[in-house]
């Protein structure tokens, strides 16, 4: 069902193409009096142009672009802000040659690369299970459904916050509830602080919060098959788990691979949330990347270090964004 | 075909009741789970901070709005006999505090920071909209040059991990003394948010038809004019959703806020956490924290609820 | 076909968009004025002596009319914040109330001004402060007259135990029968662990309690401010004390490593379940709910334990850091006040500082909660009388150490957080391990600073 023909010199063409996908349709319809119109006010249209893209490229350039180049001069020095008296020298490549041989950020990236793969898996079957059930359109599933998307909508540095009183082994209704359920002592466990448990807390929390956006994508993308397809299949006498295979999952594929690299993404930039709740305890089990160049940046204050880290890291997200805006291009609007 | 034939043949499109009812049971459940934590919040919000540390936990308590007064001021334990040598307390706060040895001593910082949430929440929402609209405008009704690379280049601007981007963030506010203050604090917020509004906004002023506007300026309308009187009213629907959602990232970012703000300009998201009381984190006041923090939020999901999709994917995906 | 509605949305819109716009001139205008009348802000840690710090300053605004704002910051966060805001150059703080290894970075960043010229000025001598305070908190480079603080609070590890538990008849009994000595606050380390294993589990008053509490946290500086404690007992070194940052074979040795298993042994056989990421908060939390026989905890909360209505008065006793097999030391604490650089206020900042440094204001200071440095009042005969911890917290201050004041401090606190949690909590390697790794560490750090032992 891809078959659009269309193709694409790069990416960004993509993108732009299936996010809208009426647009070149719409600008070829309207070339033509809008042509007729550049030859009276050609200037002014132009120069509104530019004034009005103006302001927010300038913005960018100064608050993004500026200091990402300043960044990646730094990462090459030895500056550290709590030794800032001490003359600035350049090392050359030696942050960035300290950072990938060090075993401490492989694991980190390890911890991060788990817990991506993690929640992104569980939030993709709950969030398809949850639209597959939605989409039955019972009485009153608009509400629930509304009720279900609040968690993703909240504040993560607060909801991390909230779920340690949560998850309190002695004061918290989590584990009160699990010993109701399995007879397990409430306060024999802690979630957030045994290491075999801790991986697990971030990633139900994420799950909890983020389900329901993996939902959302998916709903719209089951209202998109059109019933004649279902129908068609009926004749054919398909069995409804055929017509799963062979009509349902094929045609959310795409809207899924969006929210999947969606949560991707942001999963690995992931912060506020894990550093409010277990803030990388214990040891260092759940300690995301993130939390580390905060570490690192923030407080041990190794500016040039923790510079080469986020370059890197800049360069595995850009990496990533590739993937994902080449995935996007499948996504058709229907 | 048989009637029963029927009802399976449609049975994606309208299912069978019986389906019906296990699809809203299932839901059903997985939303009330999902809701109770957050429910645990608020009533936590409602109860002393004995009942709140009780183990095992209290779901039958007295409810009491010790956590809100908490919240709203700071308190100093005093003697019983220098509390009984005070005149009587006049407002049913200065008598809940009182039970407890305690007097208000004054407010505490939760309305500065409020505030600082409100100014640059706004704030930024308010620049971020109005700098995406008008770019959105021109790559949607212009022939720009290197319009798709711009557009890239101002979604891949969001792709950064925050701890990264406020690094150098850091560095350029310490030069410019631009560090915990409301206009730095907009900025940052602004350069973030003009990327989803100039992606979103684009999507709904390309859903306006150009022969509106077309007829404008044959009617000769200017330009401006065709935009201010034609396009504005119909993209009001989508301005407000763009703003709502540039308001909702503003609301609840805290990467940003921690790291660059440390009083004058800190935001909620960074003080809520660290509310405490005598004896530890003070929990009803960090729930009545939180409850009055999220009520916001709830009503703008309801209030967006058709255009949530759009948002949360950058427009890629419309209904 | 949906015009009234559309009308509607941008009458709403209209006036979203009029409020919006004067936010942002708000805004842009600037934030409220600082204050009409004089007005210091005074940073420091939410705990219970800065409340009485706020009580004391009242007399300083009657006496000045300069008005006293505080920003007070729970313990976790207190070092990561305000180094953050000093680091930044901001101007949120006028004073700071800052930790005694901050003192490096401070005097050599200059975020501080040095107070030598004001102290020769006003009269005020360090002579007149317990060395131990001026040491741990005014000097850099240390051991010289370079001062950057005046010490204001005085504090070292203590700890406090269940008076009314250890004075039962029928507990002193079994006690005597299975070690074979009465049951009193320990004097070694050994001792404290077989009182900790005697009360782990056990039932008093119908509740389960627990043995000790010690500290384990991990964001901030918990678990190094209580393993230290051990460390230096057994026989842990920062550096040789002859080639100073020559840390191969001190912070490593032998008894170092028996040491940090101590302290392992110590949080596996007799704390609270859970007690995975827990400071002082924690430990107050945990002995006021009548948890725990023995609390490590700072002789800071001390005043307002003793107050305590359930666990104070009559049912509480404190003792000093134990003795280990090798030395007796205890972790110092405690903080100096300094003037912060970039402040618009240093005139009435150093007037506050020199307001705060007479005999009677640090007088009525200890008596409202806070622990003063000042001979004067701790040397005087009716102190070790005027507080049931005083005699304890005098004989603590005589021995306490502190951890790496560098400038590089964070660094150094932050990898033995690392090192020690990973350790201790999360079971990763050997004692040995983590030490070996923690020297790795710090000899880097100290690398990068510029400092290396001559032999390396």
């Amino acid at each position: 069902m891809l078959s659009s023909g269309e193709t694409y010199q790069n990416p960004q063409d993509a993108m732009t193409a299936l996010i809208h996908p009426d647009a070149p349709v719409d600008r070829i319809g309207a070339e033509a009096p809008f042509r007729a119109m550049k030859r009276v006010r050609s200037l002014s249209d132009r120069s509104i142009a530019w004034l009005f893209v103006t302001p927010t490229i300038a913005l960018l350039l100064a608050i993004n672009i500026f200091p990402l180049v300043w960044m990646i001069r730094l990462s090459f020095t030895s500056l550290n802000l709590s030794m800032s008296y001490l003359p600035l020298r350049f090392v050359g490549l030696d942050n960035y040659a300290d950072i990938l041989s060090d075993d401490d950020i492989w694991i980190r990236l390890q911890t991060t690369a788990q817990f991506v793969i993690a929640t992104v898996a569980l939030e993709v079957l709950v969030g398809f299970g949850l639209a597959l059930l939605i989409n039955r359109q019972f009485r009153s599933h608009s509400f629930w459904t509304t009720i279900i998307l609040l968690p993703m909508m909240l504040s993560p540095a607060v909801v991390g916050n909230f779920w340690t009183l949560l998850f309190q082994p002695q004061i918290g209704p989590f584990n009160y509830v699990v010993g109701l359920f399995t007879g397990i002592a409430p306060s024999s466990f802690s979630m957030t602080g045994e290491v075999a448990l801790a991986p697990w807390t971030i990633v139900l929390v994420d799950t909890w919060m983020w389900a329901p956006y993996v939902m959302l994508i998916c709903l719209a993308g089951l209202r998109s098959i059109p019933d004649y397809i279902y129908e068609a299949a009926e004749v054919d006498r398909a069995s409804p788990w055929r017509q799963f295979w062979s009509i349902t999952l094929p045609m959310v594929m795409p809207f899924l691979m969006l929210a999947v690299l969606f949560r991707a993404i942001e999963n690995f930039k992931m912060f506020d949330m894990v550093n409010l709740l277990t803030s990388g305890g214990p040891g260092s089990t759940t300690e995301l990347i993130s939390i580390t160049l905060k570490r690192a940046a923030f407080e041990k204050w190794r500016t040039g270090y923790s510079s080469a880290l986020a370059i890197i890291l800049f360069v595995t997200v850009f990496g990533a964004a590739n993937i994902y805006v080449k995935a996007l291009n499948r996504v058709k609007q229907r | 075909m048989t009637a029963a034939a029927r009802s399976t043949a449609h049975s994606i499109v309208e299912a069978s009741p019986r389906v019906k009812a296990f699809a809203a049971a299932v839901v059903i459940f997985y939303a009330l789970v999902t809701i109770a934590p957050m429910l645990w919040i608020v009533a936590t919000a409602f109860k002393s901070q004995s009942d709140a540390i009780a183990y095992p936990p209290k779901v039958i308590f007295q409810p009491t709005l010790e956590g809100y007064v908490n919240l709203f001021t700071v308190r100093t334990r005093q003697t019983p006999d220098f509390i009984a040598s005070l005149p009587p307390a006049t407002t049913w706060y200065d008598k809940l505090v009182r039970k407890h040895d305690m007097v208000i001593a004054g407010p505490s910082k939760v309305m500065p920071r409020f505030i600082n949430s409100l100014v640059i929440g706004f704030g930024s929402t308010f620049l971020a909209v109005l700098l995406g609209a008008l770019a959105a405008y021109a790559f949607s009704r212009f022939r720009i040059p290197l319009a798709d690379d711009l557009l890239f280049f101002i979604l891949s601007t969001r792709m950064m991990p925050p701890v990264a981007v406020a690094i150098p963030i850091y560095l350029m506010y310490r030069q410019l003394n631009l560090t915990d203050t409301w206009t730095g604090m907009i900025l940052l917020y602004t350069a973030v948010n003009v990327s989803l509004a100039v992606w979103l906004l684009k999507g709904f002023i390309d859903e306006i038809p150009r022969e509106y506007e077309e007829a404008a300026l044959v009617d000769g309308y200017t330009r401006l004019q065709a935009l201010r009187k034609v396009v504005l009213p119909q993209a009001v629907t989508g301005i407000a959703a763009t703003a709502i959602f540039c308001l909702i990232f503003s609301w609840n970012e805290y990467a940003f806020a921690v790291l660059l703000t440390s009083g004058d300009a800190q935001t909620m998201p960074p003080f809520i956490p660290f509310i405490i009381g005598e004896g530890g984190q003070d929990w009803p006041a960090v729930a009545a924290a939180t409850t009055l923090f999220v009520i916001p939020i709830v009503l703008f999901t309801i209030l967006l609820r058709r255009h949530l999709l759009r948002g949360i994917t950058f427009g890629a995906v419309r209904k | 076909m949906r015009k009234s509605a559309t009308g509607r949305w941008s009458k709403w819109a209209g006036g979203a968009f009029a409020l919006l716009a004067g936010v942002v001139l708000t805004a842009f205008a600037g934030q409220p004025a600082a204050a009409q009348s004089k007005q210091l802000t005074l940073c420091w840690a939410a705990w219970d002596p800065a409340n009485a710090l706020v009580e004391l300053g009242k007399d300083f605004t009657k006496e000045s009319g300069i008005e006293m704002k505080y920003e007070f910051v729970p313990w976790t966060s207190y070092a990561d914040r305000f180094l953050n805001e000093l680091n930044s150059h901001g101007k949120l703080c006028d004073l700071i109330i800052g930790d005694s290894q901050w003192i490096g970075g401070a005097a050599e960043n200059h975020w501080y001004i040095k107070l030598n010229d004001f102290f020769a000025k006003e009269h005020i001598t360090m002579n007149d402060f317990v060395p131990a305070t001026v040491l741990g908190y005014s000097e850099w480079p240390k051991n010289t007259p370079n001062y950057w603080a005046l010490p204001a609070m005085a504090d070292a590890v203590g700890w406090t135990y269940r008076k009314d538990w250890f004075s039962r008849p029928e507990i002193q009994a079994e006690f005597k029968k299975k070690y074979g000595r009465d049951l009193a606050p320990p004097k070694t380390y050994d001792e404290l662990k077989e009182i900790a294993e005697f009360f782990q589990g056990r039932e008093i008053d119908g509740k389960k309690v627990y043995g000790a509490y010690i500290f384990t946290e991990r964001g901030s500086e918990g678990i190094t401010m209580g393993v230290t404690n051990v460390l230096y007992n057994y026989g842990f070194e920062y550096d040789n004390p002859k080639k100073p940052y020559q840390m191969q074979g001190f912070v490593n040795s032998p008894d170092a490593v028996k040491g940090l298993e101590f302290y392992k042994a110590l949080y596996k056989c007799c704390t609270a379940p859970g007690m995975t990421n827990a400071y002082m908060q924690e430990g107050l939390d945990a002995f006021k709910s009548g948890q725990v026989a023995m609390q490590m905890n700072w002789f800071a909360f001390f005043p307002g334990l003793y107050k305590d209505p359930n666990v104070g008065g009559d049912k509480i006793g404190f003792f000093v850091n134990p003795a280990g097999p090798k030395a007796h030391f205890t972790q110092l604490g405690g903080q100096g006040i300094s003037v912060v650089a970039t402040s618009d206020h240093q005139d009435d900042a150093l007037r506050y500082i020199k307001w705060f440094a007479q005999p009677a204001v640090q007088q009525k200071w200890w008596e409202i909660g806070g622990y003063s440095a000042l001979k004067a009042v701790v040397d005087a005969p009716g102190f070790p009388k005027s507080a049931p911890f005083a005699p304890q917290f005098l004989e603590s201050m005589a021995i306490v150490k502190d951890f790496w004041a560098e400038p590089s401090y964070a660094q150094l606190l932050l990898d033995m957080q690392k090192r020690v949690h990973d350790y201790v909590v999360a079971d990763k390697g050997t004692a040995q391990q983590a030490l070996d790794l923690l020297v790795k560490d710090w000899t880097k750090v100290f690398k990068e600073q510029g400092k290396t032992a001559a032999s390396e």
